[in-house]
C-alpha cells in the first residue's frame, strides 16, 4: 500500500484519543519544532516541501504563510477551514472525526511558524459530532500541555477554538468564512486587501484547509525532501481522493498525486457499478468541469488535470455511468448553486436562477433550440463578473455539459423530453 | 429564555472572541438547541445579550439555513438532494419518506413528531444516500433502513 500521511492513523482503534495518537508518534513533530526549529525555518521547510492547499485552489502553503507580516499591531489569526461543503468532497470529516490530534498538531505547528496565538476551526454546522470530537481533543491536548500557555515548556502559547457554521456553502470561501466568524452574513469581501494583511477582526490571517494542515506534522518530522519525493514534481505529496457516485467501492483513498483516473476508478474504487460503461466524471468537486471516458488516463495532479480541461480542486471525484442524464446532472448542480449563492453579486444571483429555469425546461421537454446558446451566454455573463470564485464555479457544470454533451441536450429539445429513465 | 446552564455556556462562549458580535452564530445555535427554533422573541433576546439590533440579528440568522424560522417537528429529517446522493437513489428515499409520513417537503406531521426538508451536500458522499436527523447522520440508506429508523424514532 502507498504511504499514507493524513490518513495514517484513521483505522487505528481509538484513533481519536490522545494516548493513541502519542503512541503512534503524535506530537513528536511539535516537540522537535519547539526545540530545534526557528519559526522562519519552519516556513522555509513547508515551502521546500511544495505542499499546496488541499481546499481547492492549490496555492502553495508556505508561500501563503510568508505573506503574513512578522510584526503586527493587531493580533494575527489562523482559521482552519473545516467548512467542507463542496459536493463530492468528504475527506476533512474523516480527519476531524478519526484523527483530531493530527489536525491540532498541524494547526499548532502552523501557528508557531507564523507567530499566531489564536486559531479558530470553522467547522460546518451540520458536523455536530465532528465539532464535539474536536472540543474533546482540544481539552485533552490542553491538559497534556500541547496547547495553552508555555506549550511543552517553551514560551509559545496558543488557544484553539471550534466555531460552528450554520449551513452556508459560501462560508468555505475564505473571506466569507471570516465574515461569518465575525458574526455576520457570509458574504465574501472585496479583495484586496488580502487576508494575510487584513483578515479576521482586521488582523493578518492565514486560512488553511484541514487536509493541508494535517500534512504539516509529517513534513516537519520527515523533512521536506521526503514529502517532495511523493507525487509529481509540482504536485507533491498525497491527496485524499473522495470517490462517489456509480462505483462499486465509493470512499476516501489517500494516494500519491499523479495516480491516473483509471486506476482510481477501476483499481481502488472497484470499477463502475454493474460493469456499466463510464460516461462522465468530475475530478475536483462540483465546481470543476466534467471529463469523459477519453480522459481516463489523465494523471490526477494539479497540472495534468488542468491540461485536460478541468481542475483537481478538492479531489471530490464524482463518477457517472451511461444511465446518467447530463442535463439532469447539470440541473441538479445548478439548483445547488442557485440555493447557495449569497446574493451579493447580480450576475451570480440572477444567473444561477435563470440557468435553472432554462435547464428545467430543457429537461422537461419544453426546451428551445436557442436555449443552448442562451445558456452559454448566461455563463459568459457570470464569468469574471463576481467578487468571489463562486460565480465561475456555478457556471461550470452547465457550460461543461453543454460543450461535452451538446447532442444530448439537443435530443432533449427535439424529442421534447428526457430520454433517460428518472 | 436560556436555562441557567445555557447562560453559563453563553458566558464561556464570549471568552473565545475579541468582541461580542463574533459570538452571534454560536449564541443562535445555543438558543435554537434549547428553544427549537429562532423565534422573534429569540432574536430580541440574542440582540439584547450581544448588544446588537434585532434587525441585524434577523439579517444574519436568515442568511443561514440551519437556523429555523418556525417551530419544527421533534425530529427534523434532512434529505441530501445534491448530485452524489442523487446518483445513488436519494430521490427514492425522499419519495418514500413523503409517502410514509404523509407530508410534503417543508411540512411537519400533525402530531409534531417529524419535519421533512431537503438539504444540500452533507459531505458524506461516499456513503450516499445520506440523511441527517437533528444532529445525527444516517448513511448508506435503503428503504428498509429508513423503515427501521422511522420505527425507532416513532417509539421514542
Amino acid at each position: 500500500m502507498a504511504e499514507r500521511i493524513v490518513f495514517k492513523n484513521v483505522e487505528a482503534p481509538n484513533s481519536r484519543e490522545l494516548e493513541t495518537y502519542r503512541a503512534r508518534g503524535g506530537y513528536r513533530a511539535l516537540e522537535k519544532a519547539l526545540k530545534e526549529i526557528k519559526p522562519d525555518d519552519l516556513i522555509d521547510i513547508v515551502k521546500r516541501s511544495g505542499l499546496r492547499g488541499r481546499g481547492g485552489a492549490g496555492f502553495p502553503a508556505g508561500l501563503k504563510w510568508s505573506f503574513v507580516p512578522k510584526e503586527s499591531k493587531l493580533p494575527k489569526y489562523l482559521c482552519c477551514n473545516a467548512d467542507e461543503s463542496e459536493p463530492g468532497t468528504f475527506k476533512d470529516r474523516v480527519i476531524i472525526e478519526k484523527d483530531p490530534h493530527l489536525l491540532l498538531e498541524g494547526i499548532t505547528l502552523t501557528c508557531y511558524a507564523i507567530g499566531i496565538h489564536t486559531a479558530y476551526i470553522y467547522i460546518r454546522g451540520e458536523m455536530v459530532f465532528g465539532a464535539r470530537v474536536l472540543e474533546q481533543a482540544i481539552a485533552e491536548a490542553q491538559r497534556a500541555g500541547f496547547l495553552g500557555n508555555n506549550i511543552l515548556g517553551s514560551d509559545f502559547h496558543l488557544e484553539i477554538y471550534v466555531h460552528r457554521g450554520a449551513g452556508a456553502y459560501i462560508c468555505g470561501e475564505e473571506t466569507a468564512l471570516m465574515e461569518s466568524l465575525e458574526g455576520k452574513r457570509g458574504e465574501p469581501r472585496v479583495k484586496p486587501p488580502f487576508p494575510a494583511t487584513r483578515g479576521l477582526f482586521g488582523g493578518p490571517t492565514v486560512i488553511n484547509n484541514v487536509e493541508t494542515l494535517a500534512n504539516i506534522p509529517d513534513i516537519v518530522l520527515k523533512g521536506p525532501e521526503w514529502f517532495a519525493a511523493i507525487g509529481t514534481e509540482k504536485s507533491t505529496g498525497t491527496r485524499v481522493f473522495c470517490v462517489s457516485g456509480h462505483v462499486n467501492r465509493p470512499g476516501t483513498y489517500e494516494l500519491p498525486m499523479g495516480v491516473t483516473a483509471r486506476d482510481l476508478i477501476y483499481e481502488h474504487a472497484g470499477g463502475i457499478r454493474g460493469g456499466r460503461p463510464l460516461k462522465a466524471f468530475i475530478p475536483g468537486g462540483s465546481s470543476v468541469p466534467f471529463l469523459t471516458a477519453e480522459h481516463l488516463d489523465v494523471k490526477l495532479d494539479f497540472e495534468s488535470v488542468a491540461q485536460a480541461g478541468s481542475l483537481l480542486g478538492s479531489a471530490g471525484f464524482i463518477v457517472m455511468d451511461d444511465t446518467t442524464c447530463m442535463v439532469w446532472a447539470a440541473l441538479n448542480l445548478c439548483h445547488f448553486y442557485e440555493h447557495e449563492s449569497c446574493g451579493q453579486c447580480t450576475p451570480c444571483r440572477e444567473g444561477t436562477r435563470w440557468m435553472s429555469v432554462v435547464l428545467e425546461r430543457i429537461e422537461h421537454g419544453r426546451g428551445r433550440q436557442q436555449d443552448l446558446d442562451l445558456l452559454l451566454d448566461v455563463c459568459s455573463n457570470i464569468r469574471g463578473q463576481t467578487l468571489c470564485p463562486f460565480g465561475d464555479a456555478a457556471l461550470t457544470p452547465v457550460e461543461s455539459t453543454v460543450k461535452l454533451f451538446r447532442s444530448e441536450y439537443e435530443s432533449h429539445i427535439q424529442g421534447k423530453g428526457c430520454p433517460f429513465a428518472p | 429564555m436560556l436555562s441557567p446552564a445555557g447562560m453559563e455556556k453563553f458566558q464561556q462562549l464570549l471568552k473565545r472572541y475579541p468582541n461580542k458580535q463574533a459570538a452571534l452564530l454560536p449564541t443562535l445555535h445555543l438558543v435554537q438547541s434549547e428553544v427549537g427554533y429562532v423565534s422573534k422573541e429569540a432574536i430580541d433576546f440574542v440582540a439584547g445579550l450581544l448588544a446588537l439590533s434585532p434587525t441585524y440579528v434577523h439579517s444574519v440568522a436568515s442568511f443561514y439555513t440551519m437556523f429555523y424560522k418556525e417551530k419544527m417537528g421533534k425530529y427534523v429529517i434532512q434529505v441530501c438532494r445534491t448530485l452524489p446522493c442523487a446518483l445513488c437513489g436519494s430521490r427514492k428515499i425522499l419519495e418514500y419518506l413523503k409517502g410514509k409520513l404523509g407530508i410534503e417537503v417543508g411540512e411537519t406531521t400533525p402530531d409534531g413528531k417529524f419535519s421533512l426538508v431537503t438539504v444540500e451536500c452533507l459531505a458524506s458522499c461516499g456513503t450516499a444516500p445520506v440523511i441527517q436527523i437533528n444532529d445525527d447522520y444516517y448513511e448508506g440508506l435503503n428503504l428498509e433502513k429508513v423503515d427501521r429508523i422511522l420505527e425507532q424514532l416513532s417509539r421514542e
